[in-house]
């Protein structure tokens, strides 16, 4: 029951994607169910353990102003019992069962899993299809739960500085995209959030031609398909409601926020609108800046850390980060902590000059080949986790590219040129495409004298 | 195949699926020494293209004094920012050219470095020629520690306004006082200014000896290159480094509450005492106990008391941390200020009650389920298998740790968990740690 900006969390972003690619790709079989349930089995025979992963096409990118936080809410009330499992009993089951289990939700998916010895895989498909449509979601059960999530909120919002600085920035980056809200939800809409709410939101979703079904591990896929139609095969399909489509306007200038909160450090976030993967085939500046993200951040001699960290030590922490898989609009973001006796603004110089000598000289064959040997070796990497290749199938499966785009995607990045990063470095890091938001550390001791703070709500 | 929820039909069904399963109930663990005294513990597994090595020191923060504390921590990060012939951008450039990964890990017992590499020869051989180089000829450049110290000064005082480490900080004080099981692992920011090359240069002599070293090989390569790779990772190492132990922990202490303002909307609660050794005889009992109290996700005690019949935390968890002497029992969450009382009191009553009358037999059966029945999921990758190797190896474990592992679980009783945390937890005598306190502190209870 953790929720995970994986969007929003830099550190994942340049290498995960980097790994997203299938060199010695095993097979993947599939198969859809007359109810519209999308079912995908791995075989990984390496240890007698399996995962299963089900993947609902919801996520914050759906909800409305007002409810925002609802998907994610939802989530957590997936454990709290259904018709014919009391609340609680999903998870003593599982774990007398040998196995782990959370979920997480994004801004576009909520996702369920379990990993237990392959034996126990026909009860983790019991208990699932059984949430999957019998949810019994209770008023009482709702008014402790959504205090969970508020705790979850201050814990890892609005008392994490750097949180805070992403979510607000996010807010002002995107002016007309639901990718404005932030997952976890505003805390004054978790404060008005209702039981009803989440029950709207579960009758709208939560259906089996809205969810994909991922198996991976030690299973037989023959054996998988006919467990699939036995326990999600019943579920009737639900009515899908027609989703809106959501743009964003091209931004007209550049945006500057400050946020004050405690801390020591000031901290700089310059985030520019960027092109997602929609045609994995036709597309290639999402490849071009993948693999410019490895080149300015892709190991510990890349430009950034090199330039920045090592020789003009203008800061102690430096990063850059894109993640072309996304329903909604990507972003490629930079942020860094100034080193001690340097400013934001000395930061920015920095990050700016370094943007400048991409657009103005390109970038060197060895620095691309160096990414590209890291995806190759990524891709072996990859095979040493069951769970990780699920989570792949699952995410792009989601956000609608499909599984069969891995190995696509591993030829395309294996394909860009110096040219196609230089030009697509030159048409994204424009000042009216830029959204930047500056850390403004305030003392602990003393008079709180940071404001709009999500714990400035009480509770009762 | 399926089973019914008895615990003895449970246990079978696991053996039947390790015996149907092809991959290898337990990885078969080979282990011998290096012409310089190094331990080598090795798993050959030629699945995936791919081979993991960890080298492993007596040298983590437990090594530091109390007036030179981060200078472990400092040798520790500093060996792979230049070696001999190999400037610190050569080192990460070379070793992303090849695709390979060099990480590390730094704990108040260990540090060491690891290494991830494809295993076809020419890669392997030279991921293995960098990381060789950065154990055995490390050069510790000026440069590089002046900018080092300044990076970790900055962020040791950016922790320093985080009330996660701030209760960090405090708990480890209140909890192992002047053993350097408290200090703080990366040190202080006036320790930090002080530390100068040959600082490095005398920790690393003193403590990346040869003799104590500890190499984990696990993956694509045949035996004879493995004690090839083990030779070259350490026959250049510092001579001796045998015996590096930790001093004893006092392990009765003051109970004692500290409330430490600050201006964060959440109270983080620490609650603990110094717990058990990893050698302990009671490690299973205790290893199994608190998994009933506070170490079992989401069907522990403590959740359900705190988090799923009240709503007071998304998070509320206890653990043991078995070390070469006893590392921290701690209990820890985070509440909303002005209902941090009303959370401690009710941790606080949780616990007293486990440790009065232990589990139930219903909550040791479900622990038993859960542990023995996710061993498998302990070793289902190449990565989890190394870091058991390093473990095992490092505190001396029986190389029949993890085939013992399920019997050892298994055997654990209700009187052995209640006697093992009433000898080890005394829960009138904890230090608690509140940072954020509510501002008009209630009257505490106890």
């Amino acid at each position: 029951m953790q929720i995970k900006w994986f969007k929003n969390s830099a550190a994942l972003a340049a290498f995960t994607t980097l790994l997203l690619s299938a060199a010695v790709h095993a097979e993947v079989f599939e198969k859809t169910l007359v109810n519209g349930l999308k079912v995908i089995v791995k075989e990984d025979h390496r240890a007698p353990v399996v995962v299963q992963q089900v993947w609902y096409r919801a996520g914050s990118i759906d909800e409305r102003t007002g409810t925002t936080g609802v998907a994610h809410m939802l989530e957590h009330m997936m454990f709290k019992g259904t018709k014919s499992v009391p609340a609680g009993e999903f998870s003593k089951r599982i774990a007398a069962a040998g196995g782990r289990e959370n979920a997480f939700t994004n801004e576009d998916y909520t996702a369920y899993f379990q990993q237990l010895q392959t034996s126990k895989l026909p009860l983790a498909m019991q208990l699932e299809s059984d949430r999957m449509h019998n949810l019994n979601l209770s008023d009482a059960e709702f008014s402790k739960e959504v205090k969970v999530v508020m705790e979850e909120r201050r814990m890892r919002t609005d008392d994490e500085p750097h949180s805070l600085l992403n979510e607000k920035l996010m807010a002002v980056a995107f002016q007309e995209h639901p990718y404005q809200h932030p997952v976890i939800g505003w805390m004054n809409d978790l404060l008005s959030l209702t039981a009803g709410d989440a029950r709207e939101w579960y009758k709208t979703w939560y259906a089996p031609n809205n969810a994909t079904l991922v198996v991976a591990g030690d299973v037989k896929t023959a054996e998988v398909f006919k467990l699939a139609q036995r326990y999600y095969g019943p579920i009737p399909a639900g009515k899908l409601p027609v989703r809106k489509p959501h743009n964003e306007a091209p931004q007209t200038g550049i945006k500057r926020i400050v946020v004050k909160a405690p801390a020591e450090l000031p901290y700089l976030l310059m985030a520019y609108h960027a092109p997602e993967l929609r045609n994995p085939q036709q597309d290639w500046k999402p490849y071009a800046l993948e693999v410019l993200a490895g080149i300015l951040d892709g190991n510990e001699s890349a430009r950034l850390n090199k330039s920045l960290v090592r020789e003009q030590q203008l800061a102690s922490d430096i990063s850059a980060s894109y993640d072309p898989t996304s329903r909604g609009p990507s972003m490629f973001t930079l942020d860094g902590t100034p080193s001690s006796g340097k400013t934001v603004a000395d930061l920015e110089a920095g990050l700016r000059q370094q943007i400048a000598q991409l657009v103005n000289d390109g970038v060197s064959e060895d620095e691309l080949k160096r990414v590209k040997v890291q995806v190759t070796a990524g891709e072996v990497y990859k095979r040493d986790s069951v769970f990780y290749q699920a989570m792949q199938i699952g995410q792009l499966e989601s956000i609608g590219l499909g599984y069969k785009a891995i190995p696509v995607m591993l030829q395309k990045l294996q394909e860009v040129t110096a040219q196609q990063v230089q030009d697509v470095a030159r048409e994204i890091f424009q000042d009216d495409n830029l959204s930047i938001a500056v850390l403004d550390p305030q003392p602990i001791s003393g008079e709180r004298k940071h404001a709009n703070m999500g714990g400035s709500h009480d509770l009762r | 195949m399926t089973c019914a929820k008895t615990l003895s039909v449970a246990l079978w069904c696991f053996g039947m699926a390790l015996v149907s399963g092809n991959a290898s109930a337990t990885p078969h663990i080979q282990n011998w020494q290096t012409a310089v005294g190094a331990r080598v513990l090795f798993v050959e597994d030629h699945d995936l293209p791919m081979l993991d090595v960890a080298v492993d020191f007596a040298a983590g923060s437990a090594f530091d004094t109390a007036e030179q504390s981060g200078v472990a921590g400092m040798t520790h990060g500093l060996l792979d920012l230049g070696s001999e012939g190999l400037s610190e951008d050569d080192i990460s450039r070379n070793t992303a050219d090849i695709g390979a990964q060099l990480g590390g890990r730094f704990e108040p017992d260990r540090a060491g470095i690891s290494l991830r590499t494809l295993s076809s020869p020419t890669e392997r051989n030279h991921a293995i020629d960098i990381m060789a180089r950065v154990l055995q000829h490390p050069l510790f450049p000026d440069a590089v520690l002046a900018r080092e110290k300044s990076r970790l000064i900055a962020s040791l005082k950016e922790a320093e306004t985080k009330p996660e480490s701030i209760a960090d900080k405090a708990f480890n004080k209140a909890v192992f006082g002047t053993h350097p099981y408290g200090f703080k692992s990366s040190g202080e920011v006036d320790t930090v200014e002080k530390i100068q090359r040959a600082d490095l240069e005398a920790f690393y002599r003193a403590h990346y000896g040869a003799k104590g070293a500890v190499v984990a090989i696990m993956g694509d390569v045949t035996r004879a290159e493995a004690e090839a790779i083990a030779q070259q990772l350490t026959d250049h190492l510092p001579p001796g480094g045998a015996s590096a132990t930790v001093p004893p922990v006092s392990m009765q202490i003051q109970p004692s509450e500290q409330r430490i303002a600050h201006p964060a909307t959440q109270s983080h609660i620490l609650i603990g005492v110094p717990g058990m050794a990893r050698n302990d005889p009671d490690y299973f009992p205790l290893y199994v106990g608190n998994y009933v109290l506070g170490g079992g996700g989401f069907v522990s005690r403590l959740m359900n008391e705190v988090r799923e019949k009240r709503g007071l935390a998304y998070s509320v968890y206890s653990y043991f941390m078995p070390m070469q002497q006893p590392g921290a029992y701690q209990i820890g969450l985070q509440t909303k200020k002005d209902q941090a009382d009303e959370a401690l009191q009710l941790t606080r009553t949780t616990l007293h009650e486990f440790i009065a009358k232990g589990p139930t037999e219903k909550e040791l059966i479900a622990a038993k389920q859960n542990i023995i029945g996710g061993f498998p999921m302990r070793i289902d990758s190449n990565k989890k298998i190394i870091d058991y190797l390093s473990v095992i190896g490092f505190y001396n474990l029986p190389l029949t740790y993890l085939d013992d592992f399920v019997g050892k679980v298994d055997k654990v009783t209700v009187a052995q968990i209640r006697d093992a945390f009433k000898r080890h937890v005394n829960p009138d005598a904890m230090a608690t740690i509140i940072v954020g306190a509510p501002e008009h502190p209630v009257e505490n209870g106890k």
